[in-house]
């Protein structure tokens, strides 16, 4: 066992950390899509709550919370410390650098992406998931997001968070599977196309949420908040 | 006057290996230890001895120039390797690679050396598929074969256009294992500058550190050559601008006698130069002869482009004149045919001085995909350094310097006459006679590494077991440091105007025309004349920026430069004595009816080695005779 | 197209690996757009030369692309601008009348710079001598023909081994990372049958050299892959990984 952890003491084995801390943090994310999507049953958001107190009273999903707290933990933490390390390994950089074609901009910018998607996270867990879960207030939490969504500023970072998040998967997506060896020369380029597709499936389902409740496109948000 | 012993072990061709293996004194393991082997050069056949020795237990210091082992110039081949496998099922022995390459070679190398390399060729393959090498094989997973100029059967072993750097780098890789064993150790960026002689037997090099300057002494049993071929004495060849002849050079002034100097293989498919800039000509592989077809014009300064001109007013002159082997002739036939139809004002391109190799046909019949295949990377090549695309237009191609079959004169042993020193690969004279064969200096690399040196060096060294290394504050080594000190500092303090490309250059002018793919005595006469005048200029003219004590490329090339003017004297010399035509060597002055080199097998079948006789003297000829036991001597021929 | 161009040479001058070093600006009027790059840098050195100055020193040998000898970073890129173009290859054809042309070394801390251009790329020789071989003395092999290969494999290993350790491959990297180079080794042995006995110990060490040395984690970008000048896939390094994966969840 101890043996086996040893490997994590590499550079590929510090990736694989990201790519598997990545990939779990993508179950959660589908996961919460879905969760995200019972707001659109237009029953007065009674589905989603129901749901949501599901959470936060299961016993299995305190146990899964914890295990994805740390699972972001791990993957910010090697996140900053694989690129801190890589910036270090070329003290003197380059006098002029082309990289335009070199790679795409999204894999060369997770470190940015992934700050962003932090700094997001934040926010989002400060207005959400922090009064519901741990202060147990009692209003409705389709309220609550309804309402939030109203905000100008609250609906713009929303919106503007999920295209990082997008570009962060857009490269993360396939990567993760290339750092544990799933890939070759026959599937990169479906597995790139994979990953973008993803990507976008992510981003569009996620931010459709601040759009649909600030524009009340179908009435989702006169469905919830009543107004 | 045969003054030199070539050792070969009695018995009949067939036997003499395998009765010399079982039957040469052998050094014991626990003895193997104390022994020291310093080998110079890392290429196929520095790489393979060095680490074929340490794999025996012997401590080896290895010397490089370049950065790292894995550059040395056997990098840059890339047609394939011999060997006598008969996985075609063409017939193919080792009897016939041996004839092949005797014929080749025009009747002027060693019957028992050439047999030998041809029995351990079949080792090579063997130890190079174990190693990893990625040969090219068929869909039933077995290794796949192509031809090569000058025979009849396939017997060429290939990894794409880039054999040369699969097998180097298998070599390199052996050698790895065994630095990371603390068996080899690796000196990269060291040039070796002189050799120690301690009670007349090779015991030390003086090298100096690329990157520092600095000046350091190695002591050793026994040292060992392999640092390549003189090519670059041409100034333009297709060697890497690194080879050079400064060891062996140093050698020969120490006493290793120097044979048939003048023996350079001009390569007939190398792309044309293009202007004064040139720094050096690239080769295209002569495996492209197997599906390209070689022609010209048939009218004289015909301009129109290569496509219009249709068949019948082309001369396919290969196929025309030598009608039993076509394009596939050997190097040095293909050479002067080419230039003789330039001569004759037939040549194509803006200097007049190329001839087509077209792949038009062979893609009608096989398809773009077989020939890319096939020569994928050369056609890349080809295109990125002409701007022309090969599948559309013919190549232009011309013949360039490409081999030296001289080098140090050894014996069987592959010894020198310096007790002690060896020299392996292109260094050596050893086994392509007058010109080699295609595919058969990879061959001879790998055989004098892998599988040769390791058993003949036991042979001497077993004598060595008791003595300690010649320490290197032995005044031997003072003198020798000494010696590198004082030249280098007459070179830096030279301080004329000329760069020392330009003198380099100068003398590459002079041979080629006088010393290169025709000879003759009235222009081997003024080379000589011309080149004496050069040496003086050089020493009053060169220009070496930087200084001593740093890293400084001029003053690296200037060092080698010297040494090849004085090595361009020594080849024009031996072509001025050798009066016959023979191989490479085509003296004007004896040809046959049709133009073919004509030998004069009374007079000249001997190999000329020359011994150094001190600055400002003649050196003196020495002559190894070479008799055929197995061999028929006959007129080669293509037709 | 002109036959000749003028050019500004903007070079990355540094004495040796402790001085400080600057770029210096030099004028190439009429460069031919025949010659090939190092071609180019000659013609600048005969003129410094002649002129006094020192001339600017750079790794070379084969100038045919496959001794992995040349090492510049030309306008931003390793190599220049062409793909699959190492810098001797690359013919001034390729450049603009008037241009200014930037000329660095690698940059990588594994790879420190000797003097002006030149660098030291010892490093690639430690990875390989970790591991990049196969452990058969000379004369203990098989008859070649013993093991059948198939021949997918090994096209796709020569692909791998096509490999001529440049380091353009670490000088590209955002991460330094030397990653292409370790893979093209490891994929190419774990391809044949000949490298199996050894895979797991091989990419365990590798790995450990390669960092040892100092380079970056490889975060899959593919600029190695992009101005790699044999065009050696990252596909190779999702073998490497996987190799890695199964070797150190192997039980021994
Ligand atoms: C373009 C080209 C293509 C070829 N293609 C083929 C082919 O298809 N088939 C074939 O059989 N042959 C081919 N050849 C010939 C063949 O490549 C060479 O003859 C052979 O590789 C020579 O190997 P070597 O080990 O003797 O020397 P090299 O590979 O030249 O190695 C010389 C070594 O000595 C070192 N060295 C030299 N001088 C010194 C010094 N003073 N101090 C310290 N170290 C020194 C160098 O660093 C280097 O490591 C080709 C040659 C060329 C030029
Ligand atoms: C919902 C949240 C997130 C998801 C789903 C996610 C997913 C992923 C995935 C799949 C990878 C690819 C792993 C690989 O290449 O092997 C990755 C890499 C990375 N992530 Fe995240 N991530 C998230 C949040 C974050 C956050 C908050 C940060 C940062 C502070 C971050 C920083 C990084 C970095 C630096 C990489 C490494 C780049 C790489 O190795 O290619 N990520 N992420
Ligand atoms: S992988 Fe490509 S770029 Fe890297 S060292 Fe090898 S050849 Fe050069
Ligand atoms: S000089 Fe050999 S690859 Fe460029």
């Amino acid at each position: 066992m101890i043996h086996a952890l040893k490997m994590f003491y590499t550079t590929v084995g510090r990736k694989m950390i990201m790519a598997l801390t990545g990939l779990f943090l993508v179950t959660f994310l589908i996961e919460h899509l879905y969760g995200n999507l019972l707001l659109y049953k237009l029953d007065g958001g009674v589905a989603f709550n129901e749901y949501s107190e599901f959470l936060v009273s299961s016993l299995f999903i305190r146990v899964v919370e914890i295990a994805l707290f740390a699972g972001f933990l791990i993957h910010i933490i090697d996140g900053i410390y694989l690129t801190l390390y890589n910036r270090r390994a070329r003290k003197i950089r380059y006098e002029v650098e082309h990289v335009s074609g070199l790679g795409t901009w999204f894999s060369r910018n997770m470190g940015l992406t992934g700050a962003v998607i932090f700094f997001f996270l934040v926010v989002h867990l400060k207005s959400f998931f922090v009064p519901y879960r741990i202060f147990h207030t009692d209003t409705s939490l389709a309220y609550e997001v309804a309402s939030a969504f109203r905000s100008n500023w609250y609906a713009a970072l929303y919106v503007v968070s999920m295209v990082i998040l997008g570009s962060h998967l857009n490269h993360g997506f396939q990567s993760a599977f290339h750092s544990l060896g799933f890939n070759n020369i026959k599937y990169m380029k479906p597995m790139k196309t994979l990953g973008t597709l993803f990507a976008l499936i992510m981003m569009i389902g996620f931010a459709s949420f601040p759009i649909m409740f600030y524009f009340d496109i179908f009435g989702v948000g006169t469905d919830i908040l009543g107004h | 006057m045969n003054t030199l012993n070539s050792k070969i072990p009695d018995g009949s061709i067939e036997n003499k290996w395998t009765r010399y293996k079982s039957t040469v004194r052998l050094v014991n393991p626990s003895n193997k230890r104390r022994i020291e082997v310093l080998v110079i050069g890392s290429g196929l056949a520095g790489a393979s001895a060095a680490a074929s020795l340490a794999e025996l237990g012997y401590n080896v210091k290895c010397f490089c120039f370049q950065d790292s082992p894995r550059r040395a110039h056997s990098i840059a081949a890339q047609g394939g390797i011999n060997a006598a496998k008969n996985y075609s099922n063409d017939g193919d022995s080792v009897y016939r690679l041996f004839y092949d390459t005797v014929k080749g070679g025009d009747f002027r190398s060693r019957e028992a050396n050439v047999y030998r390399l041809a029995e351990v060729s079949a080792n090579i393959i063997d130890q190079c598929v174990a190693q990893g090498v990625p040969f090219a094989r068929e869909y039933g997973g077995l290794l796949d074969n192509r031809s090569f100029g000058g025979v009849q059967v396939s017997r060429t072993f290939y990894a794409r256009g880039q054999t040369g750097q699969q097998l180097l780098l298998g070599a390199y890789s052996a050698l790895s294992r065994q630095i990371a064993k603390g068996q080899v150790k690796m000196y990269n960026r060291h040039e070796m500058q002189e050799l120690v002689i301690v009670d007349g037997k090779a015991s030390g090099i003086i090298t100096r550190n690329l990157v520092t300057g600095e000046l350091e002494r190695f002591s050793g049993h026994s040292v060992v050559l392999a640092t390549g071929g003189y090519g670059n004495v041409f100034y333009l060849s297709t060697n890497a601008m690194g080879s050079n002849t400064t060891a062996i050079w140093k050698a020969y002034r120490k006493g290793a006698f120097f044979a048939n100097p003048c023996y350079t293989q001009i390569h007939p498919t190398c792309i044309p130069v293009s202007g004064d800039y040139q720094s050096k000509l690239t080769l295209m592989s002569e495996s492209l002869r197997n599906d390209g077809r070689v022609w010209v014009p048939k009218a004289q300064h015909d301009k129109r482009k290569p496509r219009e001109i249709p068949d019948q007013e082309r001369d396919y002159y290969l196929e025309r004149k030598y009608p039993a082997y076509g394009n596939l002739v050997p190097r040095d036939v293909a050479s002067r045919a080419a230039k003789q139809v330039c001569d004759e004002g037939r040549g194509v391109g803006p200097s007049g001085l190329a001839v087509y190799l077209d792949f038009r046909d062979a893609i009608q019949r096989l398809g773009r995909h077989v020939i890319s295949e096939r020569y994928g990377n050369l056609f890349e090549m080809y295109e990125k350094i002409t701007g022309e695309d090969p599948y559309q237009t013919p190549m232009r191609i011309y013949p360039a310097v490409h081999y030296t079959m001289g080098g140090l004169w050894v014996d069987y042993n592959l010894m020198t006459t310096i007790p002690g020193l060896y020299a392996l690969g292109e260094c050596n004279f050893s086994d392509h006679g007058a010109n080699r064969l295609g595919a058969s200096a990879l061959m001879q690399g790998l055989a004098d590494g892998y599988f040769i040196i390791p058993y003949t060096i036991g042979a001497y060294l077993a004598d060595d077991i008791r003595v300690q290394v010649t320490p290197t504050d032995h005044p031997a080594f003072q003198e020798a440091e000494n010696s590198v000190r004082g030249r280098i500092d007459k070179l830096m303090n030279v301080k004329g105007s000329q760069p020392v490309e330009e003198l380099h250059k100068k003398l590459g002018k002079i041979l080629w025309e006088y010393c290169g793919m025709a000879r003759n005595e009235q222009g081997l006469n003024k080379a000589l004349a011309e080149i004496k005048l050069l040496k003086e200029e050089f020493w009053k003219e060169v220009k070496i920026p930087g200084g001593t004590n740093e890293f400084n490329p001029e003053l690296d090339k200037a060092g080698r430069v010297a040494d090849f003017i004085e090595l361009g004297e020594l080849m024009v010399l031996d072509a001025l004595h050798r009066k016959e035509s023979c191989g490479c060597h085509f003296r004007e002055e004896s040809q046959t009816a049709e133009g073919e080199a004509k030998r004069d097998d009374n007079t000249f079948s001997y190999v000329a080695a020359w011994e150094f006789k001190g600055d400002g003297s003649e050196p003196a000829l020495n002559k190894e005779a070479l008799e055929f036991e197995v061999v028929h001597l006959a007129q080669r021929s293509y037709k | 197209m002109s036959e000749t161009i003028n050019l500004k040479l903007k070079v990355w001058r540094q004495k040796n690996t402790s001085a400080k070093g600057r770029f210096e600006i030099y004028d190439m009027p009429g460069v031919s757009t025949h010659m090939s790059f190092l071609e180019m840098m000659d013609v600048l050195n005969d003129k410094l030369i002649r002129g006094g100055q020192e001339p600017v020193a750079f790794d070379h040998d084969c100038r045919e692309g496959i001794c992995g000898m040349c090492s510049m970073f030309i306008n931003g890129r390793a190599h220049g601008p062409l793909r699959g173009t190492t810098a001797c290859q690359l013919h001034m054809r390729h450049f603009q009348d008037g241009e200014t042309i930037t000329i660095e070394p690698w940059r990588a801390n594994a790879f420190p710079v000797i003097r002006d251009l030149v660098v030291d790329r010892s490093a690639f020789d430690k990875i390989i001598q970790a591991g990049g071989f196969v452990s058969v003395n000379t004369g203990n092999a098989p008859d070649a023909n013993s093991i059948p290969v198939e021949k997918h494999k090994a096209e796709e290993s020569f692909d791998a081994a096509a490999c001529i350790g440049c380091g353009a491959c670490v000088a590209s990297c955002k991460n330094s990372s030397a990653m292409l180079f370790l893979s093209a080794k490891v994929s190419q042995l774990a391809l044949l049958p000949q490298g199996d006995p050894e895979r797991k110990v091989r990419v365990l060490k590798m790995v450990q050299a390669h960092d040892e040395a100092g380079f970056g984690s490889c975060t899959n970008i593919g600029a190695c892959e992009a101005k790699c000048p044999k065009n050696i896939s990252i596909a190779h390094i999702a073998r490497l990984n996987k190799e890695y994966l199964r070797a150190s969840l192997a039980r021994d």
